[in-house]
């Protein structure tokens, strides 16, 4: 940790541990005395969340573990089996399957705010990537958690997404085959799709792990957007930041709770009770809804670019939309870090935002009549906020003068709230 | 104030991912059929539990109707015993399962009589003994059908439904759909061996059932209306039952979770408050 570390070894065993192994100090420079900016504001509460809810996700997880048969003839009555007949079990499953769309809500505001107050800029440009691995990380292991359940949206869902791969010339008819195991969806995917779901929340606590590493370094960014200058700009992490956050997470869980609790089946689709069946293709096949922006996406290429078909065209136009994140921290020219004083970035910034929403909308949407035109028009903004707004608007957009320190900035906004 | 506006603004962009996102559970379904009526049920909402009753004369016209074609593979005898449901005694489901026989290779006769723990009996051997006596359909099996069917509604009704926790949509489909059985419009070609029906979302209104259940079809015991309106609402809700056996008891933690959750959070809060007190933040 970049920092000085002023942890003092007090009983007997922590100066013995200290000398062998520094991890009482690791946790203490990290967790406790690590200095925290002042002003961060509550967006700056959803890394903890996050934290938590990936703690609940595995606990549940390896529960529902013991219970779970991954065979495709057991699996949709194992589940069943779980809410029915499992100790708990039912609230285990609903906070299993509310908690990941509980992980994502938490994931894009947590992700939004760094968008907004320049997270990623110099020097946090590797805990942003970072950031983004962990994203993909997580839709990878959602999306072969949502296949478990062997429902026929699972299945399908299953089929749609293996399908993607197709779209690569050349390889493209093989990989699919590789990642299903089977010229179709079947038993051997859904085998292979549990043990990647089990592998992967492990490696997401790994890059997470590396992620704080990542952030203990330069230390938190903050609203301001201005560099922490001296002590008093700072507070350490515990008491003051941790009590704020544990506030933070416990109003998080009301929502959590209320869904898990009265509408467990509210954020699913119905169609993911009828078990799977090869034969029958839903009407609409729709993904969760965090998924959906991402889907819009992938739908509103329905046009061939040269040599590039449609199909090809709409996987490289999904993928790239969560690629083109990596790069972030170079497209973006402007050297006032805080969105707060960049008087036309908030407009773009804010459009972005509803059109993200947007997107999310008309994922859900069939592709016909007026959601295309929609659709496309939403995916070009997506695009355009990247490649033309972030690097270009600098050149013609005068910032708000920057405080000198946090500090003053702390002391002119107490000056304005006692002016009203 | 500014603290204010970052916590609505938080709030206003959950709530409007969620509305974007539960779209697509309104939005299925292209049919355009008269509007589902929707039932106020007993179970429905926070506080909601089954009736009693109810459950019991739905379980009767399962057991006298629907059973003679669907199976419930997942509904054992012993379900009918438990709290929050029929709550039939102890003897009443012993009498009711040594009344069905069970086939049970393991005996020495191949069948026995039925035990409490035993699953319902399904009516067809085989898969296809099923489709054979059904115009090549499997009647769909009832163990979790009511969870698997949904009412389609209107933006923007269905985003109340988050607030409601309105989880009745399939109880409400069966209703609509076992008093839909009506007329073709003009002009709709009805198929041989299908029907038509105003609710039914698949193959444009046409399905393979014949209208199941008639007036005066079951005979109660109490002084419940014996007509079909009355049969489709005990027949949903028993179906909810079926594939949400432990509802109540949910429901009922879910109030004190929820409770403990909002002392919690204004007393973390206190907390938060006074420690940062001394901090010019």
């Amino acid at each position: 940790m970049s920092h000085k570390s002023n942890y003092q070894p007090n009983s007997g065993f922590e100066k013995w541990m200290d000398e062998r192994l520094p991890i009482i100090r690791l946790g203490y420079d990290s967790f406790v005395d690590f200095p925290s900016p002042k002003n961060l504001n509550y967006f700056w509460t959803f890394g903890g969340i996050l934290a938590i809810f990936l703690v609940i996700q595995i606990i549940t997880g390896v529960v529902l573990a013991m219970h779970y048969t991954p065979h495709a003839d057991m699996a949709f009555n194992s589940v069943e089996h779980i809410r029915r007949d499992v100790n708990w079990g039912r609230l285990i499953q609903a906070a299993h399957a509310n908690g990941a769309s509980f992980f994502f809500l938490a994931v894009y505001i947590h992700i939004f705010r760094g968008l907004y107050y320049g997270s990623y800029k110099a020097p946090r440009e590797v805990l942003w990537i970072l950031g983004v691995v962990i994203f993909l990380l997580m839709m990878a292991t959602a999306f072969m958690g949502y296949v478990l359940p062997w429902g026929q949206m699972s299945f399908w869902a299953a089929t749609v997404i293996t399908n993607f791969f197709s779209a690569i010339p050349l390889v493209g008819e093989g990989l699919m085959v590789f990642l299903r195991g089977a010229f179709a969806v079947d038993n051997a995917t859904l085998n292979r799709f549990f043990s990647l779901h089990y592998l992967l929340p492990f490696m997401i606590a790994g890059v997470v792990g590396l992620h704080i590493w990542a952030l203990h370094v330069p230390g938190n960014n903050n609203p301001t957007g201005v560099e922490v200058k001296t002590k008093s700009d700072t507070v350490p992490f515990h008491p003051y930041l941790t009590m704020k956050d544990l506030f933070a997470i416990v109003v998080f869980m009301i929502p959590f709770a209320w869904f898990v609790f009265f509408a467990p089946d509210i954020l699913g689709h119905p169609d993911n009770y009828i078990p799977a069946d090869p034969q029958v293709t839903p009407p609409h096949i729709v993904p969760e809804w965090y998924f959906l922006p991402f889907y819009a996406i992938l739908r509103a290429i329905d046009f061939n670019i040269g040599p590039i078909d449609s199909k090809l065209g709409g996987v490289i136009a999904m993928f790239g939309s969560i690629a083109i994140w990596f790069v972030v921290p170079w497209l973006d020219r402007s050297k006032v870090r805080s969105g707060a004083f960049r008087p036309m970035f908030k407009w773009f910034y804010w459009i972005w935002i509803v059109n993200f929403i947007g997107l999310t909308y008309l994922g859900a949407q069939p592709a016909e009549g007026v959601y295309v035109i929609l659709s496309k028009t939403a995916t070009f903004y997506y695009f355009a906020y990247f490649l033309i707004i972030l690097p270009f608007l600098p050149r013609i957009e005068t910032t708000l003068p920057l405080p000198a320190s946090i500090s003053e900035s702390v002391l002119a906004k107490h000056k304005t709230e006692a002016a009203e | 104030m500014k603290k204010l506006n970052s916590i609505i603004g938080a709030a206003l962009i959950a709530a409007s991912g969620l509305m974007a996102g539960g779209a697509y559970a309104a939005g299925a379904g292209d049919y355009k059929g008269p509007e589902a009526k929707l039932i106020d049920w007993t179970f429905g909402g926070v506080f909601g539990t089954y009736d009693k009753a109810q459950l019991q004369r739905g379980f009767q016209v399962f057991q006298e109707v629907c059973s003679s074609c669907h199976g419930a593979e997942l509904f054992s005898f012993r379900m009918l015993e438990k709290e929050g449901g029929p709550e039939y005694s102890e003897e009443q489901v012993k009498a009711l399962a040594a009344s069905y026989t069970i086939q049970d290779p393991e005996h020495i006769d191949g069948e026995r009589s039925g035990v409490p723990a035993d699953k319902w009996p399904n009516p067809f051997e085989s898969d296809q003994d099923a489709k054979d006596a059904n115009g090549g359909v499997i009647p769909p099996d009832f163990s979790v059908l009511a969870k698997a069917r949904n009412v389609p509604q209107k933006f923007p009704n269905w985003i109340g439904n988050y607030f409601t926790a309105y989880q009745e949509g399939g109880a409400d489909y069966i209703y609509n759909l076992l008093v839909g059985y009506n007329e073709p419009p003009e002009g709709v070609e009805v198929g041989p061996g299908t029907y038509w029906n105003d609710h039914f979302h698949g193959s444009g209104g046409t399905l393979a059932m014949a209208q199941p259940i008639y007036d005066e079809m079951v005979d109660y015991e109490g002084a419940a209306p014996e007509t079909v309106d009355q049969y489709a609402k005990d027949v949903a809700a028993f179906m909810m039952w079926l594939a949400e056996p432990d509802m109540t008891s949910r429901k009922q933690l879910g109030f004190n979770v929820l409770l403990f959750l909002f002392l919690f959070a204004g007393m973390m809060y206190m907390v938060k408050r006074r420690l940062w007190s001394n901090v010019d933040h």
